[in-house]
């Protein structure tokens, strides 16, 4: 089993993995607890146009990813608080237009499009060190932000009126959040791809809530199961010769459906009373 | 006495629809103000437009001489009930040290100072010993009392309170309004609540809200201003009184 750790490919991509589980371990609890999935599939969704963008220019997808993801969040951010266009209506309009973006420029390059599949679904046995580079320096101005503003956070989370009476910034802060769910989105392309990042986003998170009713610790634990899920669905994936980010995805929803269906097994057969 | 807040002919429209026509009102340090009226009178409304939340489109609004934004250091709200964020992560000190929040500034961690302040917000409210429950966990009327410690925790002059006994039960809401008589001597206090006879108890000065404000600065409810604001007569019962007078209906 430990004869794979040799290969190179092996740790860049067990690296990349933990570095994945990181951000989406922390900015996860937040798309949980603020129950903002969709806006989170939105961000992802659109920075397809990205993609699309940096293979147009020749440059790496990454590179151009971030800018893009991170507009996307900001449109998404400032519409849904500015207009009063219903909020999904605006996701589901951004979500399709940056993938339609994304498909024309595609479409104007010249010659095929090598990898794309790699950026759609991810390929974590394929991360080169200069991702893991950049997932390194991403992670860390997630932790950075996050550690600074943790009680603002929450507390926008938790409740916007009264943040805003309590004389937060509540607008600046929610867009930069969801700049927060961009630079993850980033960080996870290479590991699950734009398609699978939600489920990296929400489903550590939302395991992590069954066990503690303590944000910090949500934090550590769904780093911990997103660690997990992660390596399991890589070696099952090498082993099996299957793609990794699917693997990966579908390692951590049996999971978390096993959980739900045992704990809903348990307290209908805990009920003493029950005639 | 200084003026608190002073709404002068606030109006706001949604679309449509007028929800507040002209509202004038002024309210003195030390009140107890009640303001009652149907549901979508535009109640919730005028306090959001009190705080600053919204902004109307005709009119000024001044909270302790200056405007909401600035006097939001001195408010304590208490918003209403949202059953939404039951399952948050958060515990009891958490909620109430949100309250210091606009004392310390972005990027600030809690200080001693804050917990100490926290601690005697839930000690007043009797809910010190429940710190570390997660709030989901308390039942609406311990709940609530953790908002008005949240609310009281930043040292506010005024105190704002919309509809605070929604969803909680006959016994928790007499104890609920025996803290707010308790809380009345050290801060003005604001409430909205569509319990037209829990508020004429406890109150000392009532407003009638549909749209338009009816509201004289005292307790007495006149028959017609009730009349208008909620479209047709309403049986008004009057407490401590050994009659009841029943309008024609």
């Amino acid at each position: 089993m430990l004869e794979i750790l040799q290969y190179e490919f092996m740790i860049n991509a067990i690296t990349a993995g933990i570095l994945a589980s990181i951000a989406c371990g922390i900015i996860g609890v937040y798309v949980v607890v603020k129950r903002i999935a969709l806006i989170s599939g939105g961000i992802a969704h659109a920075s397809f146009g990205g993609i699309g963008i940096s293979y147009f220019l020749g440059i790496n997808p990454i590179m151009g990813v971030l800018p893009f993801s991170l507009l996307s969040a900001l449109t998404i951010g400032t519409f849904s608080k500015r207009t009063d266009v219903a909020e999904d209506t605006i996701i589901g309009i951004l979500w399709s237009m940056g993938m339609a973006i994304g498909i024309i420029f595609i479409g104007l390059t010249p010659g095929y499009a090598p990898d794309l599949m790699t950026y759609l679904f991810g390929n974590i046995l394929t991360v080169p060190q200069s991702d893991i580079t950049m997932m390194l320096a991403l992670d860390a101005i997630i932790i950075l932000v996050v550690y600074v503003l943790y009680k603002e956070f929450m507390a926008l989370c938790y409740d916007e009126d009264f943040s805003t009476v309590a004389g937060i910034p509540v607008e600046k802060l929610y867009l930069l959040l969801l700049c927060l769910i961009a630079l993850t989105v980033v960080v996870m392309i290479r590991v699950v791809g734009l398609i699978l990042v939600i489920a990296l986003l929400t489903i550590p998170a939302a395991l992590s809530r069954e066990f503690t009713d303590d944000m910090r610790k949500m934090m550590f634990l769904s780093i911990f199961f997103g660690t997990a899920f992660t390596i399991i669905g890589l070696m099952l994936s090498y082993y099996f010769d299957i793609a990794s980010g699917a693997t990966i995805i579908l390692v951590m929803s049996s999971f978390y459906l096993l959980h739900i269906i045992i704990k809903k097994w348990r307290t209908i057969s805990e009920k003493p009373f029950d005639i | 006495m200084g003026k608190v807040i002073d709404v002068k002919d606030v109006w706001l429209r949604y679309k449509d629809l007028t929800v507040l026509e002209g509202v004038n009102l002024s309210i003195e340090e030390g009140d107890f103000l009640g303001i009652i009226g149907p549901n979508g009178g535009g109640k919730s409304t005028l306090l959001k437009v009190i705080l600053g939340l919204i902004k109307p489109q005709r009119g000024t609004v001044e909270v302790l001489g200056t405007t909401p934004e600035k006097a939001r250091h001195l408010i304590g709200y208490v918003p209403q009930y949202n059953p939404s964020n039951l399952d948050f992560p958060i515990n009891v000190r958490e909620v109430v040290l949100m309250g210091r929040m606009g004392k310390k500034g972005l990027f600030r961690k809690y200080t001693e100072e804050d917990h100490a302040a926290t601690e005697k917000a839930l000690e007043t409210v009797e809910m010190l010993e429940y710190s570390d429950r997660q709030i989901g966990e308390l039942s609406g009327g311990q709940r609530q009392r953790v908002f008005i410690a949240r609310a009281l925790v930043s040292e506010p002059k005024v105190l704002i309170l919309d509809e605070p006994v929604t969803g909680i039960d006959t016994m928790m809401q007499m104890e609920f309004y025996e803290l707010l008589k308790k809380l009345r001597s050290r801060v003005t206090i604001v409430m909205v609540s569509h319990d037209i006879s829990a508020v004429s108890v406890l109150v000392d000065k009532i407003a009638c809200l549909n749209g338009k404000l009816h509201y004289h600065g005292s307790k007495e409810l006149i028959p017609e201003d009730v009349e208008q604001t909620y479209g047709c007569p309403v049986e008004l019962i009057a407490h401590g009184v050994p009659h009841r007078v029943l309008h024609k209906h």
